[in-house]
């Protein structure tokens, strides 16, 4: 579920860019005060850890596809939350350096979707609230499953709130939210299997590990009760916003149909929020002088209300213009780097 | 994720080629990691119908794989590998949006055709980019041009860690899938059970291997810091490349260069 460049715009990636570097400022202050040496090791190897486990498969039963852990809830449980999401940020730079998965600028947005919701959402608030101090397989088990679920029902949510923001894809709220929910909840109850059977066997096999990680991350001070407070809210808005999508349900669907079939009455509440936001901005910059009139069916079958953004600073007369010069400008660079190769 | 073992090549294959030795590879990290930076926000900038004003931005990373001896072949195969996660959200822009905005040659082309055409350019330009950083600075190039921007320490030595030992845990994950493999028949023992387990053991040769190199590290007097034998300032070449290409950016941003181009093309086929 990593969001990419291609479909961010600059305000979201830049708010999302500022959230994470905050939340990675943070996190590093409380690292350098709370840490012990051992631990700064084990935070690189446990990022390899969860770069080598991303790449074991495993097959899923009665299916023929396969799956392979997502690792947020691991690490916060295994280091605690403030190297853990150091941990998870580091692992998402790689990615995206190496694997070019997301993209740079998406970064930010991703380090929030995967560090900032199970490390300082899920884990304070569900894992620790239902382990608390005496741990037992099964307590261990379901924490870990539901808090998995709703730190990837949450990052997944988010995914779709900032693709729409940036009004890039022209998906509605209520498709984008019916086709990521549902799949990252079977991906989340997957993932909090798979990470309950590691805590355990972990806790089996050197229980110290786990003791030495819960002693090392009082939750207190002042800003991050904060940030509790306001994430819990959030968590909140999310869970209200949710399930009033889950009850449109049938709304949802017909309303994409019916698009698809270009005869659609648009119902106000499934605007796209890109669209809304834009709304004024497009308005204001429509060119009344556009030759739009051509009759042709489908065009006629789209409703008053449906008025098109225009495609800025190209009219019909100079597309043309746009189209060969973007061909031959394209060409020109591809002639540049042949010519620069030579050279060598 | 691409199978294990290309995954793993692909890794070191970017390392590898992060330490030729071209004038592109010899910049500081600091002025190719800000270059890039403004090349991904002029590209998302443009607006959601922009298509041939993205199209002179191409010459950017075009004259970086050439100029840095990188091979293309690579690079379009990781593009095209790379998760497909922004072409399946695009590919709904032309059922969402029919809408007719444009014409050519009599076709009509409806807005989402446009907005997703769009969407598959920026992602060629904006993953390009990130690749091409990579294999022109290295890794630990790239740590040195973050420290340097004072992000915080934490997370710098935290990113050695993870690319030191992401080379040696790959080579212990990779025998025990190996080792799995071989023993499964039919697909039995590849399930969630064995899997669990096997992170597990992996798990603890990690932590066993983490206290060792601590215990090493701290013998050597490890005092958080890392140390880089090439540490360079900024150059006259560094400050030309950066201007340059910011301001090529910003004239990509300001006028379509192939519209002005085309223009002109046109102009001159109708004098002929």
């Amino acid at each position: 579920m990593h969001m990419a460049d291609a479909l961010l715009s600059p305000a979201v990636g830049a708010t999302f860019w500022a959230a994470s570097g905050g939340a990675i400022i943070y996190a590093s202050k409380k690292v350098r005060l709370e840490i012990d040496e051992k631990k700064i090791p084990l935070m690189g190897v446990l990022g390899a850890f969860i770069f080598a486990a991303q790449m074991i498969n495993f097959t899923i039963p009665g299916t023929g596809s396969s799956g392979h852990l997502g690792g947020g809830m691991i690490l916060a449980i295994l280091l605690g939350p403030y190297a853990a999401f150091l941990t998870i940020a580091s692992v998402l730079i790689i990615q995206a350096l190496f694997f070019a998965d997301g993209g740079l600028m998406a970064l930010g947005c991703n380090i929030f979707n995967m560090g900032v919701f199970p490390c300082f959402v899920a884990y304070p608030l569900i894992y620790k609230n239902i382990v608390r101090d005496n741990p037992t397989a099964g307590k261990i088990t379901v924490a870990s499953v539901t808090s998995s679920v709703l730190a990837l029902q949450m990052g997944a949510f988010s995914v779709v709130l900032q693709t729409l923001l940036s009004g890039r894809s022209e998906l509605p709220l209520t498709s984008f939210v019916l086709a990521m929910q549902p799949i990252h909840l079977a991906i989340g109850v997957v993932e909090g299997f798979i990470t309950a059977g590691i805590v355990n066997f972990v806790r089996q096999m050197r229980p110290e590990i786990l003791e030495g990680a819960a002693k090392s991350r009082p939750l207190s001070g002042l800003p991050i009760r904060n940030i509790l407070a306001s994430l819990a809210i959030l968590a909140l808005l999310t869970g209200g916003i949710l399930s009033w999508f889950a009850s449109s349900f049938p709304d949802g669907l017909e309303w994409s149909i019916e698009k698809v079939y270009g005869k659609a009455e648009l119902p106000e509440s499934v605007h796209s929020l890109g669209r809304i936001l834009g709304g004024f901005q497009e308005k204001s910059a429509f060119l009344p002088g556009y030759d739009f009139k051509e009759p042709s069916s489908p065009e006629d079958a789209i409703p008053e209300t449906y008025k098109p953004e225009p495609w800025p600073a190209v009219s019909a007369g100079t597309s043309v213009s746009g189209v060969v010069g973007a061909a031959l400008t394209a060409g020109l660079a591809l002639l540049i780097g042949f010519a620069l190769k030579k050279k060598k | 994720m691409a199978s294990f073992d290309s995954a793993y090549f692909d890794i070191k294959y970017l390392d590898t080629l992060s330490y030729k030795d071209t004038a592109i590879h010899r910049l500081d990290p600091r002025v190719k990691l800000l270059t890039t930076g403004i090349f991904i926000l002029t590209v998302v900038s443009f607006s959601k119908y922009e298509l041939t004003g993205l199209v002179p931005l191409l010459i950017f990373p075009v004259i970086l794989v050439s100029r840095a001896g990188l091979p293309v072949g690579l690079l379009l195969k990781k593009i095209v590998a790379v998760s497909p996660f922004a072409v399946m959200v695009g590919a709904f822009n032309p059922l969402f949006d029919q809408q007719v905005i444009a014409h050519l040659g009599g076709v009509p082309i409806s807005g989402g055709w446009i907005s997703f055409a769009s969407i598959l350019i920026r992602f060629m330009l904006t993953v390009s980019a990130a690749l091409i950083l990579i294999a022109t600075t290295s890794f630990p190039g790239i740590c040195l041009a973050l420290e340097r921007l004072k992000v915080p320490r934490a997370l710098i030595v935290q990113l050695y860690f993870l690319y030191y030992f992401i080379f040696v845990l790959m080579d212990e994950a990779l025998r025990m899938v190996r080792a799995r493999n071989m023993r499964a028949f039919d697909g039995r023992g590849t399930g969630l059970r064995v899997y669990v387990h096997l992170l597990g053991a992996l798990f603890l040769r990690a932590v066993d291997r983490a206290e060792r190199v601590h215990q090493a590290m701290f013998s050597r007097a490890f005092n958080g810091h890392f140390y880089a034998a090439r540490r360079s300032g900024i150059t006259c070449q560094d400050g030309i490349f950066f201007l340059a290409w910011a301001a090529f950016f910003v004239l990509c941003r300001w006028y379509n260069i192939s519209e002005i181009i085309g223009q002109a093309a046109l102009r001159v086929m109708h004098m002929i």
